[in-house]
């Protein structure tokens, strides 16, 4: 794959390692929060705790398998993701939940349609996200109206009786 | 009464106006979602459930089954036409596919591909109700150790036995699993994981896990990407009906997809991607004329696309005779099953025979909508390609989040004068989660199989203990469990020592990604 196969086998691969610190630390967590159960004696052979106490384990497995396999340079290239796209599209995950509660539905799922159409390289905000209100808003309407799903109201749902 | 007598009757059920309704519903919407790259059966039925909470139990089923089927015909659609599969099952009709359509072949194509869906659908689909009944009858004599068996055996063909790495394959199992044990314990009451938030205490929604990791992962992976190629959708040229050849080279090709796919699907060893795959390689060694093979030869469209279809009738058999999921798309229709008070296993047959033969029976009737809606309006499907991807991937996260707070719309969480809704904050988290994974090369379906599998292994390891009264020999007590145990380690040691052979990357390819 690459022309100096020999010294890049010899530097683990970092992302692997943080990996393999978080499976071990996930592990390190249902132990410690299991522990902390009081099981009546009665269940104590085949109570509650058992199987957490069995997937920490084998999550604690894996992260040692995970170091070996950083070692090893086992896992496949990685891509050049570009993060800017993400950024907009979480961005727009985050002010649609900040926004939701107070200014309903339509007007921060549309925030979050513009973000996520600016990704993906359309714009500008100022188009995008009236469009993405009027699109939310026709959703709204047919899901909460039609179907009778229970979905947050603001300023702009209330218009509809 | 027998096989027969049980299909005449389900399909009456399933002719009545409002099944047949929901059928259509179910194959229109599966079709379009085949169609459009980026999300597949999975997402669509998890998007649904919420919304169809409310309906009546059959008709949404049927609907699911409907989205089931049609995503495996539209899938081909895209990757015929775009060279992007729609849906993963899809990836080797791409190889030959795209090329038959570059040689201005696309319509016969299209057409090999639907008519072997057709035909693939109809025998595994009458397969599934002839074999379903001998499962059942076989099942009803499992006891809580055979099942937790058989499910270690699913956990270890859906995480390990295929896909570049077993080890990323587990680990993709085993985060599932943990996200199980969140929430209430059932047979005792005690909260396990939930950190005193009281969201937490009804566990982690499979459906929320699943919109998260396809449709927002998924996203966020496409917009990173800076290599998106600007794809050209191929125009249809020229007829679209086959040639007296087209016929004579398609037809043993879809029999051998159906028979390669049916049992693929049905004995828990992998999803319809595994299932195309085989049927690939089977078409390419007994291809008259191998040397076609990578420039177009309709064998390789004709048999992965019967094949695939096989194989999503094949995994309604130990869906619905054990309840065992073994592909993400299974998992989700079995949490639809659970929204209805339904649990799927050999007890479904006997308490609700009228609605899984009914199901059954409308499989049929929708491989026959099926047919219909993609040879003549195929070029109104191609359409659905062109819509541009801001808005195409701008609406998908609208109606992820949609369905998510149409689930649970309860604005628990806050921060500061904000109250906001956990359950869209706990999407966020999972979608973040389902970008790393396939970052990081992790497979997806482990993840969402573990989740509600793993509770229900669970409760079958206590049970059993409880009758041993904790020996755990119990659990290797019975010929059948040995056998499941063997069929499990060999699963994990055969690929391994594949990949030590060099056959490694045969394996990659296999890697059951989606749906």
């Amino acid at each position: 794959m690459s022309a100096e196969p020999v010294r890049l086998a010899r530097r683990p691969d970092g992302a692997a390692l943080v990996i393999a610190a978080i499976l071990a630390g996930i592990a390190a967590v249902i132990v410690w929060q299991t522990s902390q159960m009081r099981v009546p004696p009665i269940q104590a052979r085949i109570g509650p705790t058992v199987f957490p106490y069995i997937i920490a384990a084998g999550l604690g497995l894996l992260s040692i398998g995970t170091v070996v396999s950083a070692f090893r340079r086992g896992f496949p290239p990685r891509e050049d993701d570009n993060f800017i796209p993400i950024a907009w599209i979480i961005g727009g995950l985050v002010a649609q939940l900040l926004t939701l509660g107070w200014a309903g539905f339509s007007i921060g799922t549309g925030i979050l349609f513009a973000f996520t159409a600016k990704a993906f390289g359309r714009g500008p905000l100022w188009q995008t996200i009236p469009l993405g209100v009027v699109f939310a808003f026709a959703v709204w309407f047919i899901f909460a109206k039609g179907l009778q799903l229970s979905l947050p109201m603001g300023p702009l749902e209330r218009l509809v009786p | 009464m027998d096989t027969f007598g049980l299909l005449a009757e389900g399909l009456l059920a399933a002719l009545q106006l409002q099944n047949l309704i929901y059928a259509l519903i179910g194959v229109t919407l599966g079709t379009a979602v085949g169609v459009l790259p980026g999300i597949g059966p999975a997402l669509t039925v998890a998007l649904l459930l919420p919304v169809t909470y409310r309906l009546d139990p059959a008709g949404s089923l049927i609907m699911f089954a409907g989205i089931y089927y049609g995503g495996m015909y539209g899938g081909s659609t895209t990757s015929i036409l775009l060279n992007t599969p729609g849906e993963s099952a899809s990836i080797v009709t791409a190889l030959e596919g795209n090329k038959m359509a570059r040689k201005g072949r696309g319509g016969p194509a299209l057409a090999t591909a639907a008519i072997g869906s057709f035909i693939a659908g109809l025998i595994a689909t009458l397969a599934l109700a002839f074999v379903a009944p001998w499962v059942v009858k076989f099942a009803l004599a499992f006891g809580p150790a055979e099942y937790f068996a058989l499910m270690v055996l699913a956990f270890i063909t859906v995480s390990a036995a295929f896909g570049d790495s077993a080890l990323r394959g587990l680990t993709a199992l085993f985060i599932g699993l943990g996200l199980g044990i969140i929430g209430i314990d059932l047979q005792t009451g005690q909260a396990r994981l939930s950190f005193g938030i009281p969201d937490l205490l009804d566990g982690i929604e499979v459906t929320t896990l699943a919109v998260a990791l396809f449709a927002i992962g998924e996203t966020l992976k496409i917009a990173a990407d800076r290599a998106l190629a600007k794809e050209e959708v191929l125009a249809v040229k020229g007829s679209i009906w086959m040639t007296k050849d087209d016929w004579k080279r398609s037809w043993i090709p879809w029999l051998r997809g159906s028979a390669i796919g049916f049992p693929i699907g049905a004995m828990p060893a992998g999803g319809a991607d595994v299932a195309s795959f085989l049927s690939y390689s089977a078409e390419r060694t007994f291809a008259k004329r191998p040397e076609e093979f990578g420039h177009g030869a309709i064998e390789g469209v004709a048999g992965p696309e019967a094949a695939n279809n096989a194989s999503a009738a094949g995994t309604l058999v130990p869906l619905l005779t054990l309840g065992l999921p073994t592909t993400a798309t299974a998992a989700i229709m079995l949490a639809g099953f659970q929204q209805f008070g339904l649990q799927p296993g050999p007890l479904l047959f006997t308490n609700n025979a009228s609605l899984v033969w009914a199901l059954i029976a409308s499989l049929l009737v929708a491989n026959f909508m099926l047919i219909v809606l993609n040879l003549p309006l195929i070029g109104l499907w191609v359409k659905l390609l062109t819509i541009p991807r801001p808005w195409l991937y701008g609406g998908i996260l609208v109606f992820a989040t949609l369905g998510t707070l149409g689930a649970n719309g309860a604005m628990s969480g806050r921060l500061g004068p904000i109250s906001f809704s956990f359950e869209l904050l706990l999407l966020l988290a999972f979608g973040i989660l389902g970008y790393l994974l396939r970052r990081f090369g992790y497979p997806i379906a482990p993840v969402v199989v573990g989740l509600i599998l793993g509770p229900m292994a669970e409760q079958q390891l206590r049970r059993a203990l409880a009758i041993s009264q904790g020996d755990p020999m119990i659990l290797v007590h019975s010929p059948i469990a040995i056998t499941l145990y063997v069929v499990a380690a060999a699963a994990v040691l055969l690929p391994l020592y594949l990949r030590l052979r060099g056959r490694g990357d045969v394996l990659g390819q296999l890697a059951s990604d989606e749906d």
